[in-house]
């Protein structure tokens, strides 16, 4: 019924679109642009000539490491999702004593920055033999997404009808049993947005990686780029490659589950 | 492609009456048990992987920890020597200087960009939800992803920024090895990075401010620019509040995208706090803990500082 008159509207979300999205677009171009070309002056807003000799490059050096990448954001997202799903329904349904403590402490845990985090676990994990190991940084990367899990299944969690869990225990249903086959049934979106940003956070992570697994045999994607920078600062073209191929995991999640994504990131900051 | 920002996590709480009103009973009812038990993982989890780990490090910033007393535990105890070293150091003032412009010219710009677009997006027309969805892109990437991406946009020799810049006649200008201009590099990466966040928060506070409204100050005579200063940001002023709160506490700690951009350089021209607690324990070959927890710790007070504001506006907000 607008769409006449806000045709504009839609040209200039596009030219915004485009704006914003430019670095992305940069790194495909640069990615299948030839080595010989990377210093042409003014740049080749194309790749007219295109290689692939950096994805080849990409899945010679860096299949381990995706596959690192892998491992670390299932765990985390499995850890996640052991300890703060049945946190998140007692808090929301249980009425523990302490409760209002435990919130607020989940909040503090969220502002404290990773390189505090990072020097702490490093401590530990220097007399734990821990350091370099995968399940050292499952658990590291693991403390960006458990206090957001609880606050998010807690305030699903608060929306299920209570008829419903009476009715579970009315049929004799045990806690743990109406947990696990009327709660989380129910809770399915709050645990696809957990997973979903539990695994991201693990996939992306920088901080953990480069300071719990330095010298590790199995280093994730995000060290694998960082290495490459500083060895071949010539071969943008294979950097940017492997940093196409780092970033399918998001682009994947976009198309599937962006509403998962836009109501994560409002799930932390509003409650209303 | 259609995104849903309305309550796709958080359903507003059933309407009913909790049952059951608290009877007085002496023992812990059975349900206090289950809660425990259900509680029980997280409550082990945030002592061990959070509080022994901030133990650990106020323990190395009170002690004065060298490598080898790292491995073998016997640091001796300096109080708070290392603090007053770290305030009295001549890095200190720049770097606090470069976190202070670093956090809020950050969130200021990302804040206007994000009400900007989200005003924008408001109303719908053609593609406006998948052109929104893809504005998530750049807040999705892997943050190697995109620091590694803006070095070479902002390479000086073969960067297309400054390629573009020379078409209108502008110098080459060294972008990421100048000291005047690091800070502002790193600053544009993380504008970039922000906006997503601050696009999406907004949208869904305007979402929320009923369309009547508008339609009475039209009705007024209310102009669209008069409308978004009497109707939009008085009604969005709590969302407003919580969405730079968060994103001064999320800027604060920033390490990724300036060290993989300018490792906090040339010399300290981009070292913010965080930054510099990173490179005193990881950055340089030789590791030195204790500043580095140090200022680890004094960052956490400064985010516990602002994190308390955010506390204390959001509970305001409740109960308004």
């Amino acid at each position: 019924m607008t769409s006449r008159r806000t045709w504009w509207k839609t040209v200039l979300g596009l030219v915004f679109v485009a704006f914003m999205l430019f670095p992305v677009y940069w790194i495909v171009n640069v990615s299948l642009t030839q080595t010989k070309d990377l210093r042409a002056d003014p740049p080749h807003l194309f790749p007219w000539n295109p290689t692939f000799d950096g994805y080849v490059n990409v899945f010679q050096d860096q299949m381990p490491a995706l596959g690192t990448s892998l491992l670390i954001g299932l765990g985390c997202v499995a850890l996640t999702l052991a300890i703060s799903a049945p946190a998140g329904y007692a808090l929301a349904k249980l009425r523990p004593r302490g409760g209002g403590t435990l919130n607020f402490m989940l909040l503090v845990a969220q502002m404290i920055p990773s390189v505090v985090m990072a020097i702490g676990f490093y401590a530990i994990y220097v007399r734990l033999g821990w350091l370099n190991s995968v399940w050292g940084l499952i658990v590291a990367d693991s403390t960006i997404a458990v206090p957001f899990g609880v606050l998010v299944f807690r305030a699903f969690m608060s929306g299920i009808p209570e008829e419903l869990i009476q009715a579970a225990k009315i049929d004799g249903a045990s806690v743990w049993r109406t947990f696990t086959s009327v709660v989380l049934p129910v809770s399915r979106n709050a645990v696809l947005t957990v997973s979903l940003f539990a695994f991201l956070w693990a996939w992306s992570d920088f901080v953990f990686a480069s300071t719990l697994d330095r010298n590790g045999d199995a280093v994730p994607v995000t060290l694998g780029i960082y290495a490459y920078i500083g060895n071949n600062t010539t071969e943008w073209n294979s950097i940017m490659a492997t940093a196409a191929i780092a970033s399918v995991p998001a682009a994947v999640l976009l198309v599937v589950a962006q509403r998962y994504v836009a109501g994560g990131v409002t799930a932390g900051a509003i409650k209303d | 492609m259609h995104v849903t920002t309305e309550r796709v996590v958080a359903p507003r709480p059933a309407e009913t009456p909790p049952p059951a009103p608290p009877r007085r009973v002496r023992r812990l009812r059975p349900t206090q048990w289950a809660a425990f038990a259900f509680l029980a993982p997280l409550i082990a989890y945030l002592l061990i992987f959070y509080a022994y780990p901030l133990y650990r490090n106020i323990e190395l910033s009170l002690h004065d920890y060298t490598a080898r007393a790292f491995v073998l535990g016997n640091a001796e105890f300096v109080g708070l020597a290392n603090y007053a070293d770290i305030i009295g150091s001549d890095g200190f003032l720049l770097a606090l200087r470069n976190t202070a412009i670093f956090t809020f010219v950050s969130i200021a710009a990302q804040y206007a960009i994000g009400l900007g677009l989200a005003v924008f997006f408001r109303n719908h027309f053609r593609l406006s939800g998948l052109l929104r969805a893809l504005f998530l892109v750049p807040w999705l990437l892997p943050l190697i992803v995109s620091g590694s991406t803006w070095s070479w946009l902002l390479n000086s020799d073969h960067g297309i920024v400054n390629s573009v810049l020379e078409s209108f006649g502008i110098g080459q200008i060294n972008w990421l090895t100048s000291p005047d201009w690091a800070l502002t590099s790193v600053v544009i990466a993380n504008i970039w990075l922000g906006v997503p966040f601050n696009l999406v928060i907004l949208y869904s506070g305007l979402k929320n401010i009923p369309d009547n409204l508008y339609e009475a100050a039209a009705i007024d005579g209310a102009n669209a620019w008069q409308q978004f200063w009497r109707v939009t940001v008085p009604l969005l002023r709590p969302v407003s509040a919580i969405t730079l709160l968060l994103g001064l506490i999320y800027t604060l700690k920033v390490v990724d995208v300036v060290w993989i951009m300018t490792t906090g350089g040339p010399g300290d021209a981009s070292t913010t706090l965080a930054v510099w607690s990173y490179r005193e324990a990881f950055g340089t070959g030789q590791p030195d803990f204790s500043p580095a927890a140090t200022i680890g710790n004094l960052l956490i007070v400064i985010a516990l500082a602002f994190g308390g504001l955010y506390l204390y506006l959001q509970r305001k907000q409740e109960q308004s």
